[in-house]
């Protein structure tokens, strides 16, 4: 046999002539990786899960809204301030560079007739290029024009849930649904993107601005602008996001001659802030769950460290003779170590395909997306074979100081 | 071959001392077959693990092959043992979850590596081809003394100590025991220490060495 692969084979006949030992002692390790493995992909997971959906949205894209904006969307409610106006999304489109496209959109609740069904819904008046800032894709039809927009065409686009419930599978295309006081004839339905923060473009209805500010009437600030919910922009490069905003925020303060120490009356949100904020807070998640999967880790060295010792007691006869036949304190002591490392390699090993199940096993629920990655897996079972070789330390240690002759004695 | 002079042990024991040994002086010239006999307690085992290498006295020179041994740090000591020494128990001292062949590599393991075909030569040696393959447990007193030997003698050492190695056998395994011990050293040319409480197998010696309250109080030439 080569010399430098014998140390190797003792500590692998340790392991395996004391099999249940063995067993016992990677149970703790086992548990401990596949803690920390399945936590760590559930983390994972809902981060990347979360990161999706945010670049669904686009990533270029910079969203104003007045008074408390909120994630859950709930923002533009009656009761937030009436700040940004229409003449304020020109301004920024005429002045600020690196914006590619501004659209602003005024929301109000309307009755809606479609056949026999009476329903109250959210509508929203929006500009030809609000689709391409939101990254909306049609589904079937067509988003209406910038011609249809200047002549005030009494269209609708449907996000898909809105047209599940008022048309179920029929094909809405060119049909004619009553809205407030006007009849507009639906001309697109929008692609699902599923949900996001509470709201989502599947539960929209659009109709142009134009038409909007005919059927309602669009309130108009002291100064007589008309007011919108929101402005959408789409910044021409992202790298550029900060700055856009940046430079949007000091345009809006201008214009609403807003002095130094005040407030800004409206909140300004970029997806690449929105989604760094979120990938932020999803890390530190998944850190907290991966440390209390590393104390379960802790616990299962521990149980190493005891079973090792008790080991060492159990084998002082064995000590003894091997050091009669000429062991050197080292060769027990890399025996020991050695035992300790396989031990906890191998439960890393199997933890690993233990805490690949369960995660496999949680996605396969559906409720949450998993996501394993080799950065984690390689951590694992590294930490839990440094966990060995720190908890092994001390046992074998303990082992190599015997003396032989009282080794050789003891029963 | 093995040159004592002046060697002392002394054990603490509480706030007292225990002198085990006081001022053994002692020559083996190689090749001899020599006999250790005297009462329980006068220091048979301590003076044969000084001459082991398991163990340095409180005082006094040991040369083993004309080398100092005495002042060796524990690390020395173990190489000397792997390289120098084989020793057979009266206890056998098997690995019992080793299958005999295993336990007679596991000789050769600390002293430049396991080998396969020495370990399968010292077995058949000892007559025990047959059952390499099987545990302590499942030998005999007498074959588990036999893979003992068998361990002790494949790294073909200089020098082989038995501390009552027929003790804790019947007399007929007792007597194979000491028929291949003494064959060892006839064919072989191996020194060979017994420690024995037994007259007969002392008188098949070359030399008997008595101990008593940790001194050399006789010597016999048989």
């Amino acid at each position: 046999m080569k010399k430098w692969f014998e140390p190797f084979s003792t500590a692998w006949n340790g392991v395996v002539t004391h099999k249940l030992r063995s067993f016992l002692t990677m149970l703790g390790i086992v548990i401990g990786v596949a803690a920390v493995i399945s936590l760590m992909s559930i983390g994972r997971g809902a981060t990347a899960d979360i990161l999706e959906r945010i670049g669904s949205m686009g990533s270029n894209l910079v969203t104003i809204s007045p008074g408390a904006f909120t994630y859950r969307g709930v923002s533009g409610a009656a009761g937030s301030s009436q700040t940004l106006t229409l003449e304020d999304a020109e301004a920024i489109s005429e002045q600020i560079p690196y914006v590619a496209a501004v659209a602003p959109s005024y929301s109000s609740n309307l009755q809606l007739v479609v056949g026999g069904e009476n329903t109250n819904a959210r509508v929203t008046g929006v500009t030809p290029e609000y689709w391409e800032v939101q990254n909306l894709e049609i589904a079937n039809g067509a988003f209406f024009s910038e011609y249809d927009y200047q002549r005030g065409m009494k269209v609708a686009v449907l996000g898909s849930n809105v047209k599940e419930t008022l048309f179920g599978d029929a094909n809405p295309i060119g049909q004619q649904m009553r809205m407030g006081s006007i009849i507009v004839r639906v001309t697109g339905v929008l692609e699902s993107k599923g949900q996001m923060f509470g709201s989502s473009p599947d539960d929209a209805i659009l109709i142009p601005l134009t038409v909007m500010q005919q059927t309602v009437a669009q309130p108009r600030t002291a100064q007589g602008k008309r007011v919108v919910s929101s402005i959408a922009l789409m910044v021409s490069d992202e790298e550029r996001s900060d700055y856009v905003v940046e430079e949007v925020t000091s345009l809006l303060r201008t214009r609403h001659q807003l002095g130094a120490l005040d407030d800004d009356d409206f909140n300004i949100m970029s997806v690449e802030e929105i989604s760094e904020t979120i990938s932020e807070a999803t890390t530190t998640m998944t850190l907290l769950l991966g440390a209390i999967a590393a104390i379960s880790l802790l616990v299962g060295g521990i149980g190493v460290m005891n079973i090792m010792l008790v080991s060492v007691l159990e084998r002082t006869r064995e000590i003894g003779i091997r050091k009669a036949l000429g062991a050197r304190e080292r060769d027990i002591w890399i025996q020991f170590l050695l035992e300790a490392a396989f031990l906890t390699f191998a439960g890393g090993i199997i933890g690993v395909i233990v805490g690949w199940a369960v995660s496999y096993m949680v996605s396969a629920t559906g409720f949450m997306t998993t996501l394993v990655t080799a950065d984690i897996v390689i951590l694992a079972v590294s930490v839990s074979v440094a966990i060995g070789l720190f908890f092994g330390f001390y046992p074998a240690w303990n082992a190599s100081r015997l003396n032989p002759i009282e080794a050789l004695r003891s029963e | 071959m093995i040159k004592l002079q002046d060697i002392t042990k002394v054990y603490p024991m509480g706030k007292k001392e225990l002198e085990v040994l006081r001022g053994i002086d002692l020559t083996i010239d190689k090749g001899e077959l020599v006999a250790i006999m005297g009462p329980s307690g006068s220091g048979k085992t301590t003076l044969l693990n000084l001459i082991g290498c398991l163990d340095t006295p409180t005082s006094g020179s040991y040369y083993l092959e004309g080398r100092e041994v005495s002042r060796l740090s524990s690390g020395e000591l173990a190489m000397v043992r792997g390289q120098k020494v084989g020793f057979v128990f009266q206890t056998f001292n098997l690995l019992p979850r080793l299958s005999a062949l295993a336990n007679v590599e596991l000789g050769l393991r600390y002293s430049g590596g396991s080998n396969h075909h020495r370990a399968t030569e010292a077995l058949a040696r000892v007559g025990l081809s047959d059952r390499a393959n099987h545990r302590p447990a499942e030998l005999s007193g007498g074959e588990q003394q036999r893979v003992a030997i068998a361990r002790a003698l494949a790294k073909n050492p200089p020098l082989i100590l038995a501390d009552e190695p027929t003790g804790n056998l019947d007399s007929r395994s007792g007597e194979e025991i000491i028929s291949i011990l003494t064959s060892l050293h006839s064919e072989q040319g191996i020194t060979l220490l017994v420690v024995t409480h037994d007259a007969s197998i002392a008188n098949r010696c070359q030399r008997i060495i008595y101990l008593k309250d940790g001194q050399v109080v006789a010597e016999e030439k048989v």
